[in-house]
């Protein structure tokens, strides 16, 4: 029932660079046969193909959604300016990648949000499929637009645009919206546009859990401020909580990642070790929301390994989460790996956010007998108070000794993660970070002439759903005004070089990433005005963000470097990541008085909401903290030191009774979990 | 031992790039389970060296690729084995060991033979246009490299030109449903020589002024002691079968 637009793609390639970004073919693709049975997904990420591919959520919904026998789902990338020029001038839309269908011809259209500079990509691409880019416009018959993805935890800047957003881990829900959308167009008659009404459907998926529709809710300001997003009808939920797999053993995917035939970031199999994280560093977003800590069980992380590399033919393989040096068991995990006889000592095992510790380095030591090129590691804050106020709990003992280490094992290029414009941070923080650098530097070159520390230095931006939530940005000139500082510090430090990221691009995804359901005229503005893959520092344009605000009438004063109240109604407040904000708040008032927070993985509970509100516990398969310095355990246990901060319990600091209740009912569901703390 | 493989790089596969043909083939092999050899040092690489780049966009039925392996295995084994997993477009034509005293691709190939779809002109106006370049002294074409214009003469290396009929024939069903597209217009025959420099159908289609459609490589040629012969016949070994595959 589709037809193959190849024929008008192909005399197109000649013309753009990396024609192989749209022919598809890749190793694991699917050709699937859209029938009237079926309910078509395409599947976008709004960046290029060589970013999107290695997405490892759109491929695990891909696989899931076409082993359905209801559903069929094929991907999309955003063509480069190039490709799109030339779609644009002779008429062609937006297509699939394996049967180059058109876009409208799918029943949903579900973008991933994986960053908020990418937002008028997404903007661009429905265009380009050829449907009206704001929802109220869109016909009855028009494609439903979905979102998932960590940003989609502030849908408010794209609830103009956006049909429904998906809240949390996405394997469930998208049957669930499969079979509400399947019912809907057999609801009617034969073809898609009989006698059906969007708001129907719409109201249906509403009521999936996991699932925000804006459109039925409203936004209520007073003196320009943010008073209510509040639902329109009775029977969809005043706040949608996200939805969570409660055990990633059921869900062994992505089985048959998919191997590119062109060069894309992050080329290796990639297999995912766990989910959430409990660390608790106050800047990310992505440890706040994916809570609670869901390993995958050891024998099948190894299954899984040895499967996809005879599959795919790589020689490196990613063990990821967002901290997996701290994968219960990860030192049998990797031997069990690189000492598999298949394997021939040829494949190499990278692990993703190193934790800063001798004994994660003696680990990347073991995995990486080849190819010894670079080490990172991400200390984030300049100085212990600094860190302290982040919960970024590494001491200068720690990231010296993991350097020495490193050094001393034959790398020579080290690189640290930094961020400028945290909170109570002094001109002292920031010149730590040279200190820092300098010392690193001095360490290598007692054992090689020639050693590279990069510093590389980001600019904060606080992020919803974290206890930095109320911070406010420093403004353009002050993370200029530190960078300055940087500058000078290092000057003629031998050894060390500074990396800085864009303070501009730095405040235009401030201005997305707590903005409400106003700065979606911002967005279109900037998209309208040509501002495409503003992820990329040669099409950036502050400007352009700058003249949609005063369109719209905001400004950066208001949405960006102001510090947000306590009582103040934040435009994701209706959405939620299963956190207690008062727990966020407590956070962000110990953070300020430079209070650490422990692990909650093997110590009490804090009641940050994710456990108790889910009814999932953290899935730990080792009661054992991992070995190592004081980000191992919270406490120093190897070295016997005693570490410089004070911890205080959350529940009780707060002195609630209902907060030391909960805590005290999940360390028991804890404990039978298996977790045993 | 070294085993050489021919193979076809057709349909819309032909959109990749040299080096990503190289990075399939690393995969294919290693995914064959066939025991490459790599070189030493902090960065190991597989032992694969291909012949002459073929230019992103344009076909082949005569690519080449030499395999270095680290225990013996009957070449044929070598192309049965790796030919399922190769992408959709990439044919193993044959499978031999190299005959004694070749020196490598690189070296040895001294000509290749092409079919060059020109869309815009009949088999007579192209061929009016090919005898004056043959018949031009010197051919002069410019080309940035490392920055500066330098200036080369095309023409010793155009070693023959011919225009011929556009024939049907020339895309068959499968490479159609892998995206290949029919030749129209009329149809350029070349041999052109590797040295003293490689021609790209794009600098020939400046020469004689005629846009180019869809080209492909059909022969390499190695012409040594006076006898012309190809690195490997594409019947000199059994090929894998050609079958269906899901890319």
């Amino acid at each position: 029932m589709n037809s193959s637009l190849w024929p008008r793609i192909e005399p197109l390639l000649a013309q753009v660079t990396k024609p192989a970004r749209y022919i598809g073919g890749e190793l694991g693709a699917r050709k699937p046969l859209h029938e009237p049975g079926r309910v078509a997904w395409l599947l976008i990420y709004p960046d290029t193909y060589e970013i999107g591919l290695p997405n490892q959520g759109l491929q695990i919904l891909y696989e899931i959604l076409n082993e359905r026998e209801d559903a069929l789902a094929e991907r999309a990338y955003a063509p480069w300016v190039d490709m799109e020029e030339a779609m644009r001038r002779c008429g062609l839309p937006l297509f699939s990648l394996e049967t180059t269908t058109a876009a409208a011809e799918f029943d949903l259209l579900a973008f991933n949000l994986s960053a908020e500079l990418t937002y008028t990509n997404v903007l661009n691409l429905i265009d380009l499929a050829g449907l009206p880019v704001r929802a109220a416009a869109r016909s009855d018959e028009a494609p439903l637009i979905v979102a998932g993805g960590h940003c989609a935890f502030n849908p408010e800047p794209l609830a103009d645009f956006v049909d429904a957003f998906v809240l949390g881990d996405g394997e469930e829900v998208v049957g669930e919206l499969t079979e509400v959308v399947s019912a809907w167009k057999h609801s009617g008659g034969s073809h898609r546009s009989d006698g059906r009404r969007r708001e129907d459907v719409l109201r249906a998926m509403a009521r999936v859990p996991g699932v925000y529709v804006p459109s039925c809710y409203e936004a209520c300001y007073e003196r320009g401020r943010l008073v209510e997003v509040a639902p329109r009808f009775a029977d969809v939920p005043s706040r949608v909580e996200k939805r969570v797999v409660g055990d990633l053993g059921d869900w062994p995917y992505p089985k048959k990642q998919l191997v590119p035939l062109i060069e894309v970031v992050h080329d290796r199999l990639n297999v995912e070790v766990f989910r959430g994280c409990t660390r608790g560093c106050r800047f990310c977003q992505a440890g706040m929301i994916t809570r609670p800590v869901r390993e995958r069980p050891a024998a099948q992380v190894e299954q899984m390994v040895r499967d996809g590399l005879d599959r795919t033919g790589y020689d490196e393989v990613s063990l990821t989460s967002l901290s997996s040096a701290d994968f219960s068991g990860i030192e049998e995990t990797v031997s069990s790996v690189i000492n598999d006889p298949e394997c021939s000592g040829q494949v190499s095992v990278s692990l993703p956010s190193l934790r800063v510790d001798a004994f994660t380095v003696g680990l990347a030591a073991e995995i990486q007998k080849v190819r010894r090129t670079g080490l990172t590691f991400a200390p984030e804050g300049g100085t212990w108070r600094m860190r302290q106020v982040i919960n970024k709990l590494i001491r200068e003992e720690d990231l010296y000794s993991a350097v020495e280490s490193a050094f001393s094992q034959g790398w020579r290029r080290i690189k640290l993660y930094f961020l400028i414009g945290l909170p109570t941070e002094t001109d002292e923080d920031v010149r730590g970070i040279a200190e820092l650098a300098s010392r690193c530097a001095e360490i290598g070159q007692r054992h090689h002439r020639n050693v590279t520390v990069t510093a590389s230095v980001g600019g904060f931006v606080p992020k919803p759903h974290t206890p930095f939530q109320w911070f406010g940005q420093d403004t353009i000139s002050e993370l200029r005004r530190k960078v300055g500082l940087l500058r000078d510090a290092v000057r003629g430090t031998r050894g060390v070089t500074l990396r800085w990221h864009d303070p501009e691009a730095t405040a235009a995804e401030g201005i997305v990433s707590r903005g409400d359901r106003r700065m979606g005229a911002v967005v279109e503005h900037v998209w309208r005005a040509g501002g495409t893959f503003q992820e990329w520092s040669e099409h950036f344009d502050l400007g352009l963000w700058l003249e949609g605000l005063e369109s719209a009438g905001l400004t950066l004063e208001d949405s960006v470097y102001r510090h947000r109240e306590e009582r103040e109604v934040l435009p994701w407040d209706h959405v939620s990541a299963a956190l207690h904000r008062d727990f966020l708040w407590q956070d962000f008032k110990e953070a300020l008085e430079e209070h650490g927070l422990e692990d909650c993985r093997w110590t009490p509970c804090y009641d940050c909401g994710a456990c108790t509100g889910l009814g999932v516990e953290h899935v730990v398969a080792s009661a054992v903290p991992p070995a190592g310095g004081s980000q191992g355990t919270g406490q120093d246990t190897s070295v016997g030191g005693v570490l410089p901060v004070r911890f205080v319990r959350a529940g009780t600091a707060k002195g609630e009774a209902t907060g030391a209740a909960k805590g005290a009912a999940t360390n028991m569901a804890g404990a039978s979990a298996g977790a045993g703390r | 031992m070294t085993v050489r493989l021919r193979f076809t790089k057709l349909g819309k596969i032909r959109w990749t790039s040299h080096r990503d043909v190289a990075r399939i083939w690393e995969r294919a092999l290693r995914r064959a389970g066939l025991p490459v050899a790599y070189s030493e040092g902090f960065s190991p690489r597989p032992k694969l060296s291909f012949g002459l780049a073929l230019p992103t966009g344009c076909e082949s039925l005569a690519e080449y690729l030499d395999v270095e392996l680290a225990a013996d295995v009957d070449p044929e084994v070598v192309g049965q084995k790796v030919e399922p997993m190769l992408p959709a477009g990439i044919s193993v034509l044959a499978a031999a060991k190299p005959a004694a005293g070749s020196g490598s691709l690189q070296e040895d190939v001294s000509s290749c033979a092409w079919e060059m779809c020109v869309p815009g002109a009949s088999p007579e106006q192209l061929d009016a246009a090919l005898s004056k370049v043959m018949a031009a002294s010197s051919l002069p074409i410019a080309r940035e490299r490392k920055g500066r214009t330098v200036r080369d003469d095309l023409r010793p290396s155009l070693l023959s030109l011919r225009a011929a009929e556009r024939d049907g024939d020339e895309v068959n069903e499968v490479q159609q449903m892998n995206g290949a597209q029919p030749m129209r217009g009329s149809k350029l025959v070349a041999e052109l020589a590797t040295r003293p420099r490689g021609v790209r159908p794009a600098e020939l289609a400046q020469v004689i002024g005629m846009e180019l459609g869809l080209s492909k490589r059909t022969f390499q040629w190695i012409e040594r002691d006076g006898s012309k012969f190809e690195p490997l016949d594409a019947h000199a070994a059994v090929a894998a079968p050609v079958g269906e595959r899901v890319p």
